[in-house]
């Protein structure tokens, strides 16, 4: 086995300061913790009935997928200028929520942020399983969605290709990037967890499944060096996507004409955006797993903490990105922009109290995480995640349904509505997602269980002198430690 | 919810009256920035439930119901008419017949009757099956041009609701069972016959009715047009002491007052009326004049939209307005006060410019006045000297019958006491049509015989003991004449679906003479009476041509003898007065299962799918209604419920309500639409009354296809509409780019590269100052593109498919507005926002400048629709075509691909009729010329407001139009290089009431 007893985790020195792992723990006692979720699962019953409920909220989305198919775009409440709604939203918006596990996996690793230890395995499935669910809109939300492979460039007898100017074909190919990088990325760093599990399991059918997903893994230290070259080209490879996908995104609307979409300032603010929406969902599912799974001792308050400093950082961004959006509108001296993206947007518009509730959400609200007090309440922090997650929604729904109802022509204005149907598939996304996440805990160790195990060996032999020093450039600030 | 009284009117008033610059404005709602607005936005969605059990169930049933309609009806033409399922073997042609070639449609010439007058049509044949109608550029009511309804009467046609067999008592006949039970009811009692027709100006109905008359002792026929000209008869009788009819000629009208007279959309011969006064309007760098149009209405029209100056006024006070002008004008006998609230300036500002025109002055009275006020205008008329000149008279169009309201009922009287045995009605839909008051249809149903013959099933049919299919007007042979007394032959297309007969054929067996086909009967009377030195060469010029060769009416001299009564109005004062008037869409009720119709969107107001109450905003705020509210309408002991439009314009304390709604008998798509007028039209007085109206409980959505709209504080900063006065016009022809916007002139920067056009390059130009927003163009972009009805929920939804749209922009004050109508259709840009954008490639730019829509490469991702800054373009949200509807499908035009579900669709200036141009100048060796080649929109327009062609040409009207000095571009800064353009909006206003204009061309 590979967990050897002798290695303890020592006290961190550094008065006040959390640790990233909670001390008293050894290589085997980690490995048990973690494996023991997957293995020995506890409390059933909760389990069973979060379950059943993103169950049925899945087996909701799949009806109203077929509704859908069978129906056309019309069960939903797109209409003539608001070509785009619900769709696009919820696929911005979910796209958006996969960035945190990107950056947390790529780029931290590559700044080698030992924090990152601990929650990179469940942002990089958050980030799976939200792009899977924006994967969906863009693919349903066509007219046509069975001749949907011809956004893809394949050789035919047609002798056509997708026409490479538009912003969707790019969403294509950046999105089918993003997706095949991440889950290969989460799927490696599984690797010599699942090997573990193989080897730990009891049954035989768990044996072979482990066994089949490991790969062969034998922990050989050629398989390790593989592993290592690997997964930092990986992290390389991912690292300017958290930058490329979002800004692709954003081009389908810097690209247009449309007053409200027509900015260039749309790349940067997007990916802040992205970061930050992801930020507020991990937070939002490891605020209560930690609690629930008793793991406080390897996501401690450091990381909710560190994470709640990016969240904050980003937000500042993207309120900056507000704010210059509403100075080039307003300096441009164009009736469209300062109509659509001021005066309507947030004075006369129909829509008008949605945009001040932007505001409120993204802008007012998370400036409380400036106080550390803040910080380190967990409900707070996880409540103004929910709010910053509404926030993102709402920012989007600002965008595109506020700048298609009210573009040039006021003959062709008119209101939007979502349908049931927009709501249900809404909805149902989020059951799925959440329903993705309860069968990754349930089989799959959601915390790193080797890098854990690598963390505690830095943290006992070069002492936490350096990581705590490195640490501190994003921990900030000292705070004494409830219970220490 | 808008609470009642949530429309601030007074500070609509104060926004409009304290805004800088011309402001332009669509809806109350938007000049009022009301926060009971912004509340109904957020809570009044367009709908919020999922749009899944009533539309899909509906037109599920729809489809079932039509698939077995129609195949219930191709199996009973088999045995009754043998016509065109041939029952055993089909043989092919081993001669070709002359002229047919596969793909290559023919066109014939045929008339279609409304309201007895009949507008010259060219009907094209696809192997056989018509598919389109255009106005025939040979008949003097059309001269090419053609009106909404001649636009849907092919759907009429293969409507699949029509009446299919000959039914007594609901049981299928055959039409000799019924020709031997009518034979036996004329034996026994030809005196107790009564004739029921709509207005006939058929000389051979004409002919077969009084020969039926005539031999039958104490037979009467009685004519019934519950929107005809009854009226202006009767007013010529008052003036001139015998019926007339009048014929207006527009082209020497200088100085036009219209008297509550719509000439230019609802008026028989509107067409022609609108091509004639519009041409007088058209300004180039020749013709710089224009004609100046005074309009006095109750409720904005789009004649009112067009006026050079408009004065809001009940119809009742019409004839108060039309005395006090004839005193003026110094017409004996005349006296009046000027209605309360006339500006003594404006009024005298008219009289000097009819006084100044003279013979050159018109005066027209509208249809819905009463004879007093036709007779007023008789004398005006005759005043001025314009006899001759602006208008002439001929004999009667119709039969020269009493007056309708009277011998309507007689009838009645007559049925309800056994006088009259049997009522025969041809065509019409007396029953549903005539007021309720009478009690005809009761009546009716007690006759001892009767019989309905309709194209339609209906209420009549519903009350008639024999239902007898008739032809439709593409069916049959006939003869029909028009405005102008010229006649037509009308020549069927196809034989009849259902095995129908024409009113011919049926009076033929009135007459006794069975077994008569409607041609020979046609060819017959005319064979008679003659065409011509050569019968035989003149019968078939005159089919050929589609018009008789030199058959207009004669004018006839009139004297004038007219006796004046007092003015006692029908309506007192400080009551309210209902105006009746007829659909614009639905006309007297007779299009209700049109669904082309039904969703065609009212001129101005842009409604659907509904009729409403409509009165003014200070009426509105006086009894604090908002839009939509439900009010109980009394005349008398009769009420009806209806929900409150409110329209700009209107004039005070005046109600209008349309006629033709709420109809009870149509088919699938015409039942329980709207609300029916004629239950409370009185029948003594049956255009307008004093009535009362209150407020009751409930709404009721209106789909409007242009209102449920925000507020903006920018309309006169987007530069949508440029207008301008004829002096300023005359002053500076180039007074539009002057010291306005500095974007004109330069060049845009694009990273695109220009294309370059070595062939065609086609354009088109709208002209805004012809533009009455009549809506035929739109109809007959609906009929030439296979463009599908989406149905009620669909328009409160935003999903209309209309290619064309006709956008209405008001400016001004808020109780008589100035109105502009823009048609918009897509603007084939040069630099076009949504072809880059599609990911597949499905809209693309073509050699000859056209962004070109690939239908079967269209995923449907409605990106190019979010990038279309003019949102041109349709999406079939949902499967729209009722494809397995079999007489539906020969309706469709074979040359344009029918759209599925979840395609982007568009105008594409009617490539399908480029291609057919060029393919046959490429043939002859030539280039495609104006004469060529016509969008639909552009060939039906009345106006003659679009132009389309090669802007390459230099010889091409479009080239001319492009280049002057009028034309602009609409959102130029945009840079996208539209194809279409527009011609800024000229009014031709009185320098003695510029005060009253406002600042022009914000």
């Amino acid at each position: 086995m590979l967990s050897s007893p002798q290695h303890e985790a020592t006290q961190p020195k550094t008065a006040g300061q959390v640790p990233v792992l909670a001390p008293g723990h050894n290589m085997r006692s980690i490995t048990d913790k973690i494996s023991d979720i997957v293995l020995k699962p506890k409390g059933g019953i909760g389990w069973v009935i979060g379950f059943a409920i993103t169950f049925a909220l899945t087996m909701q989305l799949l009806f109203s997928i077929g509704w859908l198919l069978l129906r056309g775009i019309g069960v939903w409440g797109n209409n003539q200028p608001a070509s785009w709604a619900f769709d696009i939203i919820n696929f911005v918006w979910w796209i958006g929520i996969g960035h945190a596990g990107t950056l947390i996996s790529a780029i931290l690793l590559l700044l080698r942020q030992q924090w990152r230890t601990s929650i990179n395995r469940m942002a990089e499935a958050i980030t799976l399983f939200a792009v899977a669910n924006a994967g969906l809109y863009p693919l349903l939300h066509t007219g046509r969605p069975w001749l949907d492979y011809w956004l893809f460039p394949y050789p035919n007898t047609m002798g056509l290709w997708p026409q490479f100017r538009s912003p969707l074909v790019w969403d294509v190919f950046a999105i089918s990037t993003y997706l095949t990088i991440s889950l290969l990325f989460w799927y490696m760093g599984l690797l010599p967890d699942l090997a573990t599990l193989r080897d730990r399991a009891t049954g035989k059918i768990k044996r072979m499944a482990y066994g089949i997903f490991s790969l062969g893994w034998r922990n050989s230290a050629r398989h390790w060096k593989t592993y290592e070259q690997a997964y930092f080209l990986l992290a390389a490879l991912s690292t300017p996507l958290v930058i490329s996908v979002h800004t692709i995104v954003s081009f389908d609307f810097a690209v247009s004409v449309i007053p409200g979409w027509h900015t260039t300032v749309f790349p940067p603010y997007f990916v802040a955006g992205a970061l930050y929406a992801g930020f507020a969902m991990v937070l939002m599912v490891a605020i209560p797993v930690r609690k629930i799974f008793n793991i406080e001792d390897f996501i401690t308050m450091r990381h909710i903490r560190n994470m709640s400093i990016i969240m904050l950082v980003s937000g500042l961004v993207v309120a900056y990105g507000y704010l210059t959006e509403g100075f080039a509108a307003w300096y441009s001296a164009n009736p469209f922009e300062i109509d659509t993206v001021l005066l309507l947007r947030f004075v006369t518009g129909p829509y008008r109290v949605l945009a001040w509730l932007l505001i409120a959400c993204n802008v007012v609200i998370p400036q409380l995480l400036w106080s550390s007090r803040v910080r380190s309440n967990t409900v707070l922090i996880w409540l103004i995640s929910g709010v910053i997650s509404v926030g993102m929604w709402l920012e989007r729904f600002v965008i595109i349904v506020m700048s298609l109802t009210n573009d040039f022509l006021p003959s062709s204005w008119a209101m939007y509505a979502p349908t049931v149907t927009d709501i249900a598939m809404y909805t149902g996304t989020i059951g799925f997602f959440l329903f993705l996440l309860l069968l990754f805990i349930r089989f799959v160790p959601m915390i790193s269980a080797f890098e854990m195990r690598e963390l505690l060996h830095k943290v006992s032999h070069s002492g936490d002198h350096h990581s705590s020093s490195n640490d501190s450039q994003h921990g900030g600030e000292v705070v004494p430690v409830p219970g220490d | 919810m808008i609470p009642l009284q949530s429309l601030d009117i007074a500070a609509v008033r104060a926004r409009l009256q304290n805004s800088k610059g011309k402001m332009y404005w669509r809806t109350l709602e938007e000049v009022a920035d009301s926060s009971a607005f912004e509340e109904l936005i957020h809570n009044e969605f367009p709908r919020q439930a999922a749009p899944m059990p009533d539309a899909v169930s509906r037109r599920t049933f729809v489809k079932l119901m039509g698939a077995s309609f129609a195949l219930a009806g191709l199996s009973g033409c088999g045995t009754v008419g043998g016509h065109w399922r041939v029952p055993e073997k089909i043989i092919p042609y081993v001669e070709s017949p002359e002229y047919v070639v596969p793909g290559n449609p023919l066109m014939f010439a045929t008339a279609m009757s409304l309201g007895g007058v009949a507008i010259g049509l060219l009907a094209e044949s696809h192997t056989g099956r018509p598919t389109k109608l255009e106005g025939n550029p040979s008949h003097p009511g059309s001269l090419g041009s053609a009106d909404l309804f001649s636009q849907a009467a092919i759907l009429q046609l293969y409507d699949p609701d029509r009446a299919e067999s000959v039914n007594n008592g609901g049981r299928i006949r055959t039409w000799q069972n019924f020709e031997t039970a009518l034979a036996a009811q004329v034996a026994a009692d030809g005196g107790g016959v009564r004739i029921v027709t709509e207005a006939v100006t058929s000389p051979t109905l004409v002919s077969q009715i009084e020969q039926f008359v005539a031999a039958n002792a104490g037979a009467k026929w009685i004519t019934w047009e519950p929107a005809g000209q009854n009226n202006a008869l009767q007013g010529a009788a008052l003036a001139f002491g015998q019926p007339v009819s009048t014929v207006y000629d527009f082209s020497q009208a200088d100085i036009v007052l219209a008297l509550d007279a719509d000439f230019l959309s609802a008026v028989p011969a509107n067409v022609r009326y609108t091509r004639d006064f519009m041409a007088k309007r058209r300004l180039s760098e020749e013709s710089t004049t224009m004609n100046r149009l005074y309009v006095v209405e109750p409720m904005l029209t789009p004649t009112g939209s067009k006026a050079d100056h408009r004065l809001a006024l009940r119809a009742s006070e019409v004839a108060a307005f039309g005395r006090a002008v004839g005193e003026a004008l110094g017409v004996a006998g005349l006296s009046s006060a000027l209605p309360a609230g006339v500006s003594t300036e404006w009024f005298n500002a008219l009289v000097n410019d009819l006084q100044g025109a003279g013979a050159n002055a018109l005066v027209v009275v509208g249809d819905g006045q009463p004879p007093l006020v036709h007779a007023i205008g008789h004398a005006i008329n005759a005043a001025l000297g314009g006899v001759g000149t602006t208008l002439r008279y001929i004999a009667p169009l119709a039969a020269d019958l009493p007056d309708e309201n009277e011998a309507m009922a007689e009838l009645v009287a007559e049925m309800q006491s056994g006088a009259a045995s049997s009522v025969i009605i041809l065509g019409g839909n007396p029953v549903f049509t005539t007021p309720a008051q009478l009690g005809f249809g009761d009546a009716l149903a007690e006759v001892p015989f009767s019989a309905h013959l309709s194209v339609d099933v209906n209420e009549t049919s519903n009350r008639c003991q024999w239902q007898l299919p008739a032809t439709h007007f593409l069916e049959a042979w006939s003869d029909a004449r028009a405005f102008d007394g010229s006649a037509t032959i009308v020549q069927p297309l196809v034989e009849p679906l259902y095995g129908g007969r024409s009113a011919h054929e049926v009076m033929a067996l009135l007459n006794g003479q069975t077994g008569q086909a409607g041609y020979d009967i046609v060819r017959a009377f005319w064979e008679e009476n003659g065409i011509g030195d050569n019968f035989e060469r003149g019968w078939r010029r005159a089919v050929h041509d589609g018009v008789v060769a030199d058959s207009q009416a004669e004018s006839v001299a009139v004297d004038f003898s007219g006796e004046w009564g007092a003015t006692d109005s029908v309506v007192p004062d400080g009551s309210l007065e209902i105006v009746f008037r007829p659909d614009p869409t639905l006309f007297d009720g007779r299009f209700a299962n049109s669904g082309w119709l039904q969703e065609l969107p009212k001129p101005i107001v842009k409604l659907t799918w509904d009729n409403a109450a409509i009165l003014s905003p200070a009426t509105a705020e006086r009894l604090g209604l908002a839009n939509e509210d439900i009010v109980l309408i009394e005349i008398g002991e009769r009420g009806v419920t209806a929900p409150v439009l409110i329209a700009p314009g209107h004039a005070n304390e005046s109600i209008t309500v349309w006629l033709g709604g709420g109809r009870k008998v149509a088919g699938r798509v015409g039942e329980k639409i709207g609300f029916n007028a004629y239950h409370i039209r009185p029948s003594a007085t049956p255009w307008f009354t004093a009535g009362t109206l209150n407020k009751v409980a409930g709404r009721h959505r209106l789909a409007q296809t242009q209102d449920h709209q925000q507020i903006t504080h920018h309309l006169a900063q987007r530069h949508v509409i440029k207008s301008g006065t004829l002096k300023e016009f005359q002053e500076d022809p180039e007074f539009l780019h002057h010291g306005g916007h500095g974007e004109e002139g330069e060049e845009a920067a694009s990273l695109y590269q220009d294309w370059e056009y070595n062939g065609y390059k086609w354009g088109m130009t709208i002209d805004l100052t012809s533009c009455s927003g009549c809506m035929a163009c739109v109809a007959a972009c609906q009929a030439e593109n296979n463009i599908p009805v989406v149905g009620k929920t669909e328009v409160l939804r935003n999903r209309e498919l209309h290619w064309l749209r006709v956008d209405a922009y008001y400016t001004g004050e808020l109780d008589n507005p100035e109105v502009y109508n823009m048609p918009v259709p897509c603007m084939n840009c040069e630099k076009a926002p949504c072809e880059p954008v599609c990911p597949v490639g499905a809209t693309v730019h073509d050699s000859e400048g056209l962004n070109n829509m690939v239908y079967n490469r269209c995923i449907g991702t409605r990106y190019c629709s979010n990038n279309c800054p003019y949102k041109v373009r349709r999406f079939n949200y949902l499967e729209h075509v009722e494809g397995d509807v079999p007489v539906l499908k020969l309706l469709r035009n074979p040359d344009v691909s029918v759209r599925t579900r979840g395609v982007m669709e568009k105008c594409t200036y009617c490539v399908q009729r480029i291609s057919a141009a060029r393919i046959q100048a490429d043939k002859e060796q030539r280039t495609v010329e104006d004469a060529d080649l016509q969008t639909a929109c552009q060939a039906t327009c009345p106006a003659q407001a679009i132009t389309f062609g090669d802007l390459n040409n230099q010889n091409a009207a479009v080239t001319e139009r492009a280049a002057s000095p009028l034309n602009y571009v609409l959102l130029e800064e945009l840079a996208t290089k539209p194809r279409t353009t527009y011609l800024a909006a000229i009014r031709n206003s009185n320098d003695a009431l510029a005060s009253e204009m406002t600042e022009t061309h914000g």
